[in-house]
């Protein structure tokens, strides 16, 4: 018995206790935040981005058509690690009219911007395929920018059974 | 450890407008991802390549770690006369690859895979 129980006999716990159970309960939620995964891995996860905040960074106030463009995934895909992807801009890719951007955007990776391709009237036909990485499901958004100026843009919504963000082990 | 494969059609006349796949040999480490170890693995993406043919830039992708590793990139472009396509790219170590392949043009024959 400690002197602290002798000098408040009437009291339930001793302050000493009653302070060791507040830093025991302390450490533990300090501990349970630290375990959690998404921050474990330094990642901003679960936070979606609405299709103006995705668009917002490139379109910078000018808008974008939701037509002229055609954004082909897999209805289910299996393995977030690995996503292929196709797009394929309707344009003569003329000197005069061509797509010059397309981007890749996703709503919950780390990163937004998943590529940009650059494309000219050399190019021939406004088509590019890439093989995305997605962290769980979500939407998915083809945007590309023409040598006139004006964006159109698709959004597909993609369901992934299994994200590419899970942790390392 | 750079290595990268390039896919042509077999058969390509000038003004045509050809497809090229390509697949570049890259870990593309997200930066999220731990090793067995618990230890965070450093992002190591490929920043930028490039692919030029007959003096110009005709493709040009920035990917991110939302790109799938060993990446395959599917493009287009016309050729018009014979040359090389000179594809090059540096990822996050500055580490920097490259991959010549040669544009023949003929209307048919055998294949020209390498």
């Amino acid at each position: 018995m400690s002197p602290a129980t002798d000098a408040h006999p009437g009291q339930a716990l001793p302050p000493r206790r009653r302070w060791l159970q507040a830093l025991a309960r302390g450490a533990l939620g300090l501990f349970a935040w630290q375990a959690w995964p998404a921050r474990a891995q330094r990642m901003v996860s679960g936070q979606l981005l609405s299709l103006p905040q995705m668009l917002e960074p490139l379109l910078q106030g000018r808008t974008a058509q939701p037509q002229g463009l055609r954004l082909e995934l897999p209805v289910l895909a299996d393995n977030g690690s690995l996503v292929p992807a196709r797009v394929l801009v309707d344009s003569p890719m003329t000197e005069q009219d061509h797509v010059t951007h397309i981007y890749l955007l996703s709503q919950r990776n780390p990163v937004t911007q998943m590529a940009v391709f650059h494309l000219g009237p050399w190019s021939g036909r406004a088509e590019v395929s890439a093989r995305l990485r997605l962290a769980g499901s979500q939407l998915v958004v083809a945007l590309a920018r023409r040598s006139d100026g004006s964006f159109c843009y698709q959004s597909v919504e993609a369901v992934v059974t299994e994200s590419a963000c899970v942790d390392g082990s | 450890m750079a290595n990268a494969r390039l896919l042509l059609p077999d058969s390509m006349a000038a003004g045509d407008v050809v497809k090229a796949r390509l697949l570049v040999e890259h870990p593309m480490h997200t930066g999220y991802l731990q090793d067995l170890q618990g230890r965070l693995i450093p992002r190591n993406v490929i920043l930028r390549l490039t692919c030029d043919y007959g003096g110009r830039e005709v493709f040009r992708v920035e990917p991110s770690s939302g790109i799938a590793g060993n990446p395959l990139f599917e493009f287009f472009f016309r050729v018009q006369n014979p040359g090389e396509l000179w594809v090059r790219w540096v990822d996050d170590r500055g580490v920097a690859g490259e991959l010549r392949h040669p544009v023949r043009l003929q209307p048919a024959g055998p294949p020209a895979r390498t």
